[in-house]
């Protein structure tokens, strides 16, 4: 069969049907600016492979890596040190073919990964359960606000200002299409968040709470207090967690009353990625499981009483509930959640503590040595592996020109938060376990060029 | 006491300005193994033909409809525990909710028991 079957004469034929005369009739909503209007101007038609390869390194060449320079980055995204064996494993043949396990038969191998997985977040986030991954944080906080609004029948949530903008963004662009009223505030940069607003704006109208912790600016709060107000008002609190190795050192969003607990798996397993595809996580209590969008792998016995595993209550979903199911989502992050289940058993929970007490410990240490420069102020009473800095002035300049001095020193407030001037002199700076003490001094000492 | 019966195969036991709604014997028989009933809550105001309750069975998850408008005075809790109540009676134990009419006028669209058979003898 050729791969292009279609004819001239055919294609005159679809166009008739739809009123078009030529292909192009069908960009005409392209501004004309836009449109390319024959070759790439300093393009060359042709070019050999090696010239290219050449080309594109040298390019490629210019970026500053993550891995070649002193490394601060995280608002989101964080650079762990993934083991070799972790991509070793996640490339065997058994995990490749079996993509989409609706044959139990044929799928153990894959359903039993999962369903591993999901005892490890539901552990991990101090939840009854968990499903089978979603695509990414973002795309699962607002599948929690979605949840919380068939489970309560409102449509109201209230976001605290210390929620990724990123996910705030993402949840208002569903939100369009939903109904769904969204209460959002911008941080400012003190010690404290935004709890009290939080519990005073609950009311009888309100669907669900949704807090990030660790908060953007990486501050931590007890949630117990804003989980009661809103059980009191029939509401749902949704934390929110975009680093889950804090979980190794503080406590559960689900200890603390938490009813649904999203978050960004990419930490655990899985590499920066450019910023994807990461592995959203989703858990919740065992009473709302119905309600809950995405895959769910269950144990059970086979005929002949053997353990197995098959995707279980999957009456939510799509190709069974059809408009009224939990979620458009009939898939999950298989690749992903495969890598950060295996990481998590490599490191096992007392490998989790360690990790998370080595990046606490590097973070005291960059934090101590960074307030003693002069005119720059640490926000956060409480941190895990990452803290907001106030500088003297406008964070993103200072953020360039440490990357001129080979230092990729923190994400600015002004480039999450673009516009909002009371917050363009923060600076979210990220320590793990990957940053040594010689790139926390090669960081002060350029932080303090730069500001000198 | 009245009972009537909806295309959807919904049961309505009438009395007074009261009723009882459950799924009939026909409708458990397609439906198979019942492993979850979600019931309304009380208060909730229905609309006739609207979604009232959730019925899950190993084959399918379906809606049950509210035969008539009315607003809902009780949810079977024994559901709760035991969906399979829905097989075994379910035009007894196994019903869903209990509602207040709001017009009663609503169940003239109804069938009648005589007429119900009928349907189903012409499916």
């Amino acid at each position: 069969m050729r791969y292009l079957p279609l004819s001239q004469p055919d294609r005159q034929a679809m166009l008739a049907v739809i009123g078009a005369n030529t292909i192009d009739d069908l960009f005409v909503d392209v501004p004309v600016a836009a449109r390319l209007s024959g070759s790439v101007a300093g393009l060359p038609d042709h070019a050999s492979e090696m010239a290219v390869e050449r080309h594109f390194s040298a390019l490629a060449r210019k970026n500053m890596a993550a891995s070649h320079h002193p490394f601060f980055l995280g608002a989101g995204a964080y650079k762990h040190h993934i083991p070799a064996s972790v991509d070793h494993l996640i490339q065997r043949g058994e995990f490749l073919t079996a993509y989409t396990p609706y044959q139990p038969e044929i799928a153990q191998g894959t359903l039993q990964m999962l369903f591993e997985f999901q005892t490890q977040v539901a552990r991990l986030l101090g939840c009854d359960v968990a499903n089978a991954s979603m695509y990414d944080g973002s795309t699962a906080c607002w599948e929690a606000i979605s949840m919380a609004g068939r489970i309560t029948k409102r449509k109201k949530a209230i976001l605290s200002s210390g929620l990724h903008p990123h996910y705030v963004s993402v949840a208002k662009t569903m939100g369009k299409f939903t109904g769904d009223t969204l209460d959002t505030a911008n941080p400012d940069l003190s010690a404290t968040t935004d709890s009290a607003r939080l519990i005073a704006s609950i009311n009888g109208e309100t669907s669900c709470v949704v807090v990030q912790y660790p908060d953007i600016l990486g501050r931590i709060e007890d949630l117990s207090s804003i989980a009661a107000t809103a059980h009191e008002n029939g509401a749902l609190l949704v934390v929110v967690v975009t680093e889950p190795v804090a979980m190794g050192a503080i406590k559960s969003p689900g200890e603390m009353g938490a009813d649904i607990v999203v978050g960004e798996g990419q930490s655990i397993g899985v590499g920066l990625q450019f910023g994807g595809p990461y592995v959203g996580l989703f858990a919740c209590k065992e009473k709302f499981v119905r309600q809950m969008p995405g895959r769910l792998c269950g144990e059970t016995v086979d005929a002949e009483g053997k353990r197995g595993f098959v995707l279980t209550l999957s009456t939510r979903e799509q190709h069974i509930r059809r408009e009224k199911a939990t979620s458009n989502i009939c898939t999950n992050s298989g690749l992903c959640a495969l890598a950060f289940s295996i990481h998590m058993t490599l490191l096992g929970e007392k490998g989790l503590r360690d990790l998370a007490a080595i990046n606490h410990a590097n973070a005291c240490a960059a934090a101590d040595r960074l307030v003693q420069i002069p005119g720059v102020r640490i926000v956060n009473a409480s941190f895990f592996n990452e803290f907001t800095l106030e500088l003297p002035r406008p964070a993103r300049q200072v953020v360039r020109a440490l990357a001129e001095r080979k230092i990729l020193g923190g994400v600015s407030l002004g480039r999450l938060f673009p516009g909002v001037t009371t917050l363009e002199n923060g600076l979210v700076v990220a320590v793990t376990e990957v940053v040594s003490a010689e790139a926390i001094e090669a960081f002060a000492t350029a932080l303090a060029e730069v500001l000198a | 006491m009245t009972c009537y019966f909806t295309l959807d195969h919904e049961w309505i036991d009438v009395e007074g300005d009261g009723a009882t709604v459950g799924i009939t014997t026909y409708a458990q028989e397609q439906l198979g193994d019942i492993v979850f009933a979600e019931v309304p809550s009380v208060g909730a105001v229905l609309i006739k033909g609207g979604d009232a309750a959730v019925v899950e069975s190993v084959k399918a998850a379906s809606d049950v409809y509210a035969p008539v408008s009315g607003t809902v005075t009780d949810g079977n809790g024994a559901l709760d525990g035991d969906a399979a109540l829905v097989n075994t009676d379910p035009e007894g134990d196994g019903w869903f909710f209990k509602l207040t009419l709001s017009d009663p006028s609503e169940l003239g669209g109804l069938m009648d028991d005589a007429a119900y058979k009928a349907f189903l003898n012409g499916l």
